[in-house]
């Protein structure tokens, strides 16, 4: 028996009525020379079947180790998983053995990332590449696979698909690739895609297309999407919902309009206001004051507290604010939530 | 026209292989502007801004430093032009050499321009381009990799400050770096250009922090601009397709105009430079395209649909926003 989607369908405690994705109080640190550093603190999410849940972050937030760790391709060492829960339909992945935890993966859980051309291989055909997924996974013919191959080719909408699919990765541009690489992701039909920067290394023309293409396929396929970016505008074009994360922690969620309308913490508050708008031109622009800290050394209290301007005695202590309910489906980690909401 | 710090006529750049990078640019810039050159992956930007600053010798054409033709100088005459054109970087971690201190890096432009601060008072100097910008005097002895992105843009700044210049070509001074350290760096070009009554050619792809600093933007398309204007006639009343789909493509921070918001997605991508279309270079991405794009090439002027320069024979305003 070689079609390992069945045998991904009868993984022991499936519970398909179970949330799609549901990510509790996960915890990862990278042990290195200088120390721990402590990449995720707690981190928890869901996400629902057909949704489009947005982590947004700055550099070192841990928003790509978060996916990583979904995935299960944190390199480690360095990286270890010390506590916290990654469940999908109710199937704890990280109490799995490697052999389970790889149908899961593809089949079940996909993930395309912002540099196709190094997330590619260069000395196979694009077409190979896409092949191999179906002879590894569906016991499929060579025959049988490069079809399929030029099928999806042509349902990321790459011109030419049938003579295209002999082509390498260097033979496309930078579209055309992220294009291959969602086509790959998608080969196995996951009920979830985890995008990791899908179109930060493209232009806006062509990040605009690629962002249209992502959505179309999730509406055929109810596919839920985790969209990690660090970029406002694509999250108020395609989010439902979004994760504001902040040195390893989830400070904000919220629904996309909520969030807008009046961030729940002042990192929202201060990301959103440093946004260059046309208001304010000619105006200085809001910057947030100091740098995100070390992940070796993450302040007492509430993380944020150095670079706040709502900071007060309770801020600087342990434990971090927990994450209040500030509205129905809103949590923020802030103890002053009111303040920064009636702002 | 005095306050014309900087112009370029016929500004061409080719390079090995027939790559037309820079193909016929005319551009001016005036004292205590700001202008913006936006355009998306090689259309030329970069290497436009290397022959600004003379580290590409153009093909042909010129580019003038305050009425001088920087490509005609040589040597000593050329060096002393150079002080008043100066230049800050994308990366902050590969254009500081990671070997040097910081006031080594600083001090470096005294050391080649010697008679601009005598050598007892270059410590003192440097420091105070420390202060200038923001960070600590104290820290001259340290190497780059002590640190952030943002303070390294800051060393990169003070060193093209060092010899008191009037033009800096800025070259996607902020892409490298997150948003909320981006504002601060934007806003020291901002204090920067009151103080020191600096003219700014700011390159960059992102639309929205070009509008927030330029008095003037120019839009780049494979080697060439495509229309030029005030900002405010660049982004509310943009006549070129070129722009109007450049502008309708950026995503805008307000979940309530999604689905409200004319977007103009293009087809395909940019063709190679190395070959580029006949006639109008955009015309075979271009809804508007008739046979005459392709025998006639459109020039950058006014025409009686667009208040300002716009290369389109087609040329019309288009409200995006």
């Amino acid at each position: 028996m070689t079609d390992i989607k069945a045998q991904v369908d009868v993984l022991p405690g499936l519970d398909p009525r179970a949330p799609l994705l549901q990510i509790n109080d996960l915890h990862v640190e990278f042990r290195t020379r200088d120390g721990v550093a402590k990449a995720v603190n707690g981190a928890s999410f869901w996400l629902n079947p057909g949704e489009t849940l947005a982590i947004l972050g700055e550099s070192g937030c841990g928003k790509s180790v978060t996916a990583q760790a979904i995935m299960g391709i944190l390199e480690s060492p360095p990286g270890h998983i010390t506590r916290g829960e990654v469940r999908y339909r109710g199937v704890d992945l990280l109490k799995l053995r490697e052999d389970e935890r790889r149908r899961v993966r593809a089949n079940k859980i996909a993930m395309i990332f912002q540099d196709a051309l190094s997330a590619l291989n260069p000395v196979y055909t694009v077409g190979f590449q896409l092949a191999e997924l179906f002879r590894a996974h569906r016991g499929m013919s060579r025959g049988d696979a490069k079809n399929r191959a030029i099928e999806l080719l042509d349902q990321v909408h790459i011109p030419g698909a049938r003579s295209r699919v002999n082509d390498y990765p260097h033979q496309f541009s930078g579209g055309m690739r992220q294009r291959v690489m969602i086509a790959m992701a998608l080969a196995l039909d996951p009920e979830v895609l985890i995008a990791d920067e899908p179109t930060t290394a493209l232009d806006v023309t062509v990040q605009a297309q690629i962002m249209g293409l992502l959505a179309e396929l999730q509406r055929q396929r109810n596919m839920g999407l985790i969209l990690i970016t660090h970029d406002m505008g694509v999250v108020a074009d395609v989010a439902d919902r979004i994760s504001v994360m902040y040195a390893g922690r989830v400070v904000e969620e919220a629904p996309v309009y909520d969030i807008y309308a009046a961030p729940g913490h002042p990192y929202t508050r201060a990301l959103l206001e440093s946004i260059p708008r046309l208001d304010l031109k000619g105006q200085q622009l809001t910057a947030i004051r100091g740098l995100p800290p070390a992940l070796t050394d993450i302040p007492q209290g509430c993380a944020f507290n150095p670079r706040c301007g709502y900071a007060k005695e309770p801020c600087r202590q342990d434990p971090a604010p927990p994450a209040y309910a500030i509205a129905p489906r809103r949590t923020a980690r802030c103890h002053f939530f009111r303040e920064v909401l009636g702002d | 026209m005095t306050d014309v710090v900087l112009e370029t006529r016929d500004l061409v750049k080719h390079f090995k292989g027939g790559i037309r990078a820079v193909d016929g640019i005319d551009l001016q810039l005036r004292r205590g502007e700001t202008l913006g050159v936006v355009g998306e992956s090689g259309c030329g930007k970069s290497t436009l801004a290397k022959l600004l600053v003379g580290l590409e010798t153009p093909t042909s054409g010129s580019v003038m430093v305050r009425g001088q033709d920087m490509t005609r100088l040589r040597g000593g005459e050329m060096r002393r032009a150079r002080r008043n054109i100066q230049m800050v970087l994308q990366d902050p971690y590969t254009s500081l050499n990671p070997r040097m201190t910081v006031g080594d890096i600083i001090g470096e432009p005294f050391e080649i321009h010697s008679d601009v601060v005598p050598r007892g008072k270059r410590q003192q100097a440097v420091q105070d381009l420390l202060d200038t910008v923001g960070l600590n005097p104290d820290h001259i002895n340290r190497y780059p990799h002590q640190f952030s992105g943002g303070q390294r843009q800051r060393i990169g700044i003070a060193r093209a400050l060092a010899l008191r210049p009037e033009i800096i070509v800025c070259d996607e001074p902020v892409s490298a770096l997150d948003v909320s350290i981006q504002a601060q760096v934007i806003n020291l070009l901002e204090r920067l250009q009151d103080d020191f009554g600096l003219s700014y050619i700011f390159i960059a792809h992102d639309l929205s922090v070009v509008r927030h600093i330029s008095d003037r933007v120019a839009v780049m398309y494979l080697g060439k601009i495509v229309e030029q204007g005030h900002d405010v006639a660049i982004y509310n009343q943009p006549t070129h397709p070129y722009t109007q789909a450049l502008l309708s493509a950026v995503p805008v921070p307000d979940p309530r105009l999604r689905g409200h918001r004319r977007q103009i997605v293009l087809e395909g991508d940019v063709p190679s430079p190395a070959d580029p279309p006949s006639g109008c270079r955009f015309r075979t991405r271009c809804w508007k395209a008739q046979p005459v794009c392709a025998e006639q090439e459109p020039v950058l002027q006014i025409r009686e649909r667009s208040p300002h320069p716009s290369a389109c024979h087609f040329a019309e305003i288009n409200r995006i926003h």
